[in-house]
C-alpha cells in the first residue's frame, strides 16, 4: 500500500496505529534516458545528487548531501553518493535516511531536492522517481515520479514538515535550475 | 493484501461475519445505520448507537474510544436492509476538539473472516466536521460490497441522521451522544481502546469479538493517551516506542564481547549526537532572540513603548519555549541512554569494567585476549551523571601518556599541588597497566619499567610485588638497555614482517605485547634515550611495543618542537577528569576520568596477584 503522490500533495507521516514513525528513507532513483543518433547504445552518464537541507525558521541551518554526508547533528544521513544512476529498476540510487526522533527541535522544515552535477536536463532522465520509505518496516509510503522531465536541471522534490503532531511529507516538484543545492536556497524559500 | 479505498471507490466483500475498525486520535462515537433499498434510514429502531447498542447483525461499542470494532453479521440483518452505513461523530467533551480537522485522519478498515483486512480507508481531507459517514456496506446482486465514502457534515450527527431520512434525527442524535457521554463518564478512567464496553463477547445477535479474552491489542498499546501534550512536544519518555527496555548485548558482532563493544560505541554516537541536536537548537533560540530583539531595536518607532515591550517578551518567551523543547526532548534521550548504561554497565566483562564493578572479584587469568579495553569514562557537560565508558581496540593503536602537568584548562584546581598531582599520575599508569596485564592471557603480555631516578616509589609496588613483572623496574643503570632491548625488539620483528618471514625470529625473541612504563621523563634521560624512545612510540605500535609515558610536557621543553611529534604519537590520558578528548563524529569535547581503583579497594592487588600466580604456574 503506496500513495501515489501528485504535485502539492501532501501525506502524514503517522502510522494507522496512531504511532509516530522514527526513521524515514528518501529514496531517489533514475536511469539515463537512451540517446538517439548513430550509436545509441552508448548511454551518457548522469550524475543526480539527492540533498536533504534543514530549515529552522525559514532559514537553512544544516545539511547532508554529497560533500558532507550527515548532517551536523547527525539525525541527516545520506548513503553515499552514486555518479551514474542505477539501471533505474527498483532500487534506490541515492538515500538519505531522516531519523525523525533525532531531529533538534528547532527543525521544522527538511526539503529534499535533486540536481543534475553534470548538467544534463531531466529530458535527458528517464524512470526517475523519488519515494519515501518507513525505515523500521521498510515499507514504502508514497512515491513521487518525476514524470515529463524537461529542459531543467534540479527540482525540488518534497519537504517534510512537522505539523501538530508529527510529521508530514508534501510533494512540491518544483523545477529549478542549479548544480547544487546552494543554486536552489532562495527558489526554496519560496517553497517553505 | 489490503486494498486501500479512496473516496467513493468500491470493493467486494466475501463471507458473512466482518469487522469494521475504526482507530482514530482521539476518542470519537462509532454509530451504525440501515438503510433501505433506497438508503433510508425509516425509523430509529434501525440506528446502533451507544444508546442502543444492539440490533440484529449489528453490535457497536457503547462508549467514545479511539479505537473501535464493530461487529457486523450480514446473515442476521433483515430482509429489507440493504445498506450498512458507519459513521463516526465526535462526543461533545467539552476538552475534547469539535471538528475532525483538529487531529489526523481517521483511520476504518473492514475485516473479512479471520481477522485480516480487505480494505483500509483514510478519511482525509476532513476539517470543520463534527460527524462523518466513514463507509457503507451495502448489498448489489445478492452480494455485499463496501465503498468509501467520508460524506462529512458540519452540523453533526443530527444533520447527518437527518440526511439519511430518519425522522427524529435529532432526538436520535441526541440520545446517542448522552449515552456516549454517559458511558465515558461511568468508564473509570480512560476507556480501554477497543474493547466495547461491557459487551459480552460473541454473545448474541451475531456480535463477535476477535480479540483474545486475555490479550491487549498492541495497537491499543502504542495509541499514546488521548491527551497527548502540545503538538511539537514529543511524546514523554514513558510511552510510545520509548517504552522499550533495553537489553545488555543489542548490537551486532559475533561474540557477546564485540556486541557490547558496539553497544557502547552506539551509545557514545547517540549521546554525541542527542547533544549536538540540543546544542544547536540553543544556538539557534539565542540567535533568533538576538535577531528579534535587534529588530525591534533598529526601528526608532517601535523602539521603545508597550509595542516595543511586548515584541520584546513574546521573542524571549519564543525563546524559552524552544529551550524546554530542546531541552525534554535531551532528557528524553538521556533516560534512555542511561536506562542503557545501567544494563550494560552490569553486563561488562572485566575488560570494560569499571575496578569498582563485582565482575573484578571474579577475575580468573583469561585464556583470550578481548576485543578491547576500557581506559577510562567519558562524559558532557550536558550528559547529567551519564557516563560512557571509553573502550579502545587491542592491540593498542599508539601509546599512552598519562599527563601529569598541570591542566590546561584547571578543570580540577583543587589539584595544583605538583607533588600531588604526579602521585595521581603514576597511580593511573599503574592502573592502566595492571589492566592491560590481567586482560591478557599469561605470558602474552609483558610489562617493564623504567624509573630512572626512583621518584615512582612505592606507587608502583602492586606491580612489582605479586610478580606481575618480570623484572625489577630498570634503575639509571637499566634504562639504557631496556630501551636497547625493545628497540632491537622492534627492528627484528620489523625487518620479519618486511621480509614476510614471521618465523624466522631468534631463540631469545620475546612474541609476547610489550608495554614500557616511562616514568618521570625527561629526568635521567640522554639524547640517546629520547631518541629511541621516538623511535618506540613511532614504530612499536605496529609490532606490539607501546610506550605508556607518565611525563609532564612543560619539564620537557628544553628539548623544542623536536619533541612534539612524540607527545602527538601517544594517546594523552589525565590522572584527573579533564576535557581533552574529541568524538569522532561531532567533535564535542569530552570529559575524560581516568580508570582509577577506588580508595582503599584491594581489587588491583587481587588481580595482579592472580595474575603473578598464574605466571609462576605456567613457569614464564
Amino acid at each position: 500500500m503506496t500513495v501515489n503522490l501528485s504535485k502539492g500533495q501532501g501525506i502524514s507521516l503517522k502510522k494507522a496505529d496512531g504511532g509516530t514513525l522514527t526513521a524515514v528513507r528518501m529514496g531517489l532513483g533514475w536511469q539515463a534516458a537512451p540517446r538517439r543518433g548513430l550509436f545509441g547504445t552508448r548511454t551518457r552518464e548522469i550524475d543526480l545528487d539527492a540533498s536533504a537541507v534543514l530549515f529552522a525558521d525559514k532559514q537553512p541551518v544544516d545539511v547532508a548531501f554529497f560533500q558532507q554526508l550527515v548532517s551536523k547533528d547527525g539525525s541527516v544521513r545520506h548513503t553515499g553518493d552514486n555518479l551514474v544512476g542505477g539501471a533505474g529498476q527498483g532500487g534506490d540510487d541515492e538515500s538519505i535516511l531522516v531519523d525523525l526522533q533525532r531531529v533538534p527541535v528547532h527543525v521544522n522544515q527538511i526539503v529534499f531536492t535533486v540536481n543534475s552535477f553534470t548538467g544534463q536536463t531531466f529530458a535527458e532522465v528517464r524512470n526517475a522517481f523519488c519515494r519515501l520509505v518507513d525505515e523500521t518496516t521498510g515499507q514504502e509510503l508514497a512515491r513521487y515520479t518525476l514524470d515529463g522531465g524537461g529542459p531543467y536541471t534540479a527540482q525540488i522534490m518534497a519537504k517534510v514538515h512537522r505539523v501538530a503532531d508529527g510529521w508530514q511529507m508534501t510533494a512540491i516538484g518544483q523545477p529549478s535550475n542549479g548544480r547544487t543545492f546552494q543554486d536552489l536556497l532562495a527558489e526554496i524559500q519560496a517553497v517553505l | 493484501m489490503t486494498a486501500e479505498l479512496v473516496r467513493g471507490q468500491n470493493h467486494p466483500l466475501t463471507g458473512d461475519r466482518l469487522e469494521v475498525r475504526v482507530a482514530a486520535e482521539r476518542p470519537v462515537v462509532a454509530v451504525a445505520t440501515l438503510g433501505d433499498a433506497d438508503g433510508a434510514v425509516r425509523s430509529r429502531d434501525r440506528v446502533a448507537h451507544p444508546g442502543s447498542p444492539v440490533l440484529p447483525g449489528l453490535d457497536v461499542p457503547r462508549q467514545p474510544a479511539a479505537e473501535h470494532r464493530l461487529a457486523v453479521g450480514l446473515a442476521a440483518l433483515a430482509e429489507d436492509v440493504h445498506r450498512v452505513y458507519v459513521a463516526l461523530a465526535l462526543p461533545p467533551a467539552p476538552a475534547g476538539p469539535d471538528r475532525f480537522g483538529a487531529f489526523p485522519a481517521p483511520v476504518v478498515e473492514v475485516a473479512g473472516p479471520g481477522g485480516t483486512p480487505v480494505v483500509r480507508y483514510v478519511l482525509e481531507g476532513l476539517d470543520r466536521e463534527s460527524a462523518v459517514v466513514a463507509v457503507e456496506l451495502y448489498r448489489r446482486q445478492g452480494a455485499w460490497k463496501v465503498r468509501a465514502v467520508g460524506q462529512g457534515y458540519a452540523e453533526g450527527l443530527t444533520a447527518l441522521l437527518h440526511d439519511q431520512g430518519l425522522p427524529e434525527a435529532a432526538e436520535c442524535a441526541a440520545e446517542a451522544l448522552r449515552a456516549a457521554a454517559g458511558a465515558d463518564g461511568a468508564a473509570a478512567g480512560p476507556p480501554v481502546p477497543g474493547e466495547p464496553a461491557g459487551s459480552p463477547a460473541g454473545a448474541g445477535s451475531g456480535g463477535i469479538s476477535y480479540r483474545h479474552p486475555g490479550r491487549q491489542s498492541t495497537a491499543a498499546v502504542a495509541t499514546p493517551p488521548a491527551e497527548a501534550g502540545p503538538a511539537d512536544a514529543p511524546a514523554p519518555a514513558s510511552a510510545g516506542p520509548e517504552a522499550y527496555r533495553p537489553v545488555a548485548g543489542d548490537a551486532t558482532g559475533w561474540s557477546m564481547d564485540e556486541r557490547l563493544y558496539n553497544q557502547v560505541w552506539g551509545m557514545f554516537e547517540d549521546l554525541a549526537r542527542s547533544v549536538a541536536a540540543y546544542r544547536s537548537a540553543v544556538d539557534f533560540a539565542e540567535a533568533r532572540l538576538d535577531q528579534r530583539l535587534d529588530e525591534v531595536l533598529s526601528d526608532p518607532r517601535t523602539r521603545v513603548g508597550p509595542a516595543a515591550d511586548a515584541a520584546r517578551e513574546e521573542a524571549r518567551a519564543q525563546q524559552a519555549a524552544l529551550l524546554d523543547q530542546a531541552r525534554s526532548v535531551l532528557d528524553r534521550d538521556l533516560a534512555q541512554l542511561a536506562a542503557e548504561a545501567e544494563v550494560v554497565e552490569h553486563a561488562l566483562p572485566p575488560a570494560y569494567a569499571r575496578w569498582d564493578n563485582p565482575v573484578w572479584h571474579a577475575y580468573q587469568v583469561p585464556l583470550e585476549r578481548p576485543l578491547a579495553v576500557r581506559l577510562g569514562d567519558l562524559r558532557l557537560p550536558e550528559s547529567d551523571g551519564l557516563r560512557i565508558p571509553m573502550l579502545v581496540r587491542l592491540p593498542l593503536e599508539r601509546g599512552l601518556w598519562v599527563d601529569s602537568g598541570r591542566p590546561p584548562g584547571g578543570v580540577d584546581p583543587g589539584l595544583t599541588d605538583a607533588g600531588q598531582r604526579r602521585r595521581l599520575a603514576v597511580e593511573c599508569a599503574v592502573a592502566v597497566a595492571a589492566r592491560l596485564l590481567a586482560v591478557h592471557p599469561v605470558g602474552t603480555y609483558t610489562v617493564h619499567v623504567v624509573d630512572p631516578a626512583g621518584a615512582a616509589g612505592t606507587a608502583l609496588a602492586p606491580l612489582r610485588e605479586h610478580g606481575a613483572l618480570k623484572e625489577a623496574p630498570a634503575g639509571a643503570r637499566g634504562v639504557t638497555e631496556t630501551l636497547e632491548r625493545l628497540t632491537r625488539r622492534v627492528d627484528l620483528a620489523q625487518m620479519a614482517v618486511r621480509s614476510g618471514v614471521p618465523d624466522a625470529l631468534p631463540e631469545d625473541f620475546d612474541p609476547a605485547g610489550q608495554l614500557l612504563i616511562v616514568h618521570d621523563f625527561p629526568h635521567g634521560f640522554d639524547d640517546r634515550a629520547v631518541t629511541q624512545l621516538r623511535y618506540l612510540a613511532d614504530e612499536g605500535p605496529a609490532v606490539g611495543v607501546h610506550l605508556l609515558m607518565v611525563a609532564d610536557r612543560a619539564e620537557a621543553r628544553g628539548y623544542g618542537p623536536v619533541l612534539d611529534p612524540l607527545w602527538k604519537s601517544l594517546l594523552r590520558i589525565t590522572p584527573v577528569p579533564d576535557d581533552h578528548l574529541a568524538d569522532p563524529w561531532v567533535g564535542h569535547a569530552w570529559t575524560y576520568e581516568p580508570p582509577l581503583v577506588p580508595a582503599g579497594s584491594g581489587v588491583l592487588d587481587r588481580v595482579l596477584w592472580q595474575v603473578g600466580q598464574a605466571r609462576r604456574a605456567c613457569g614464564a
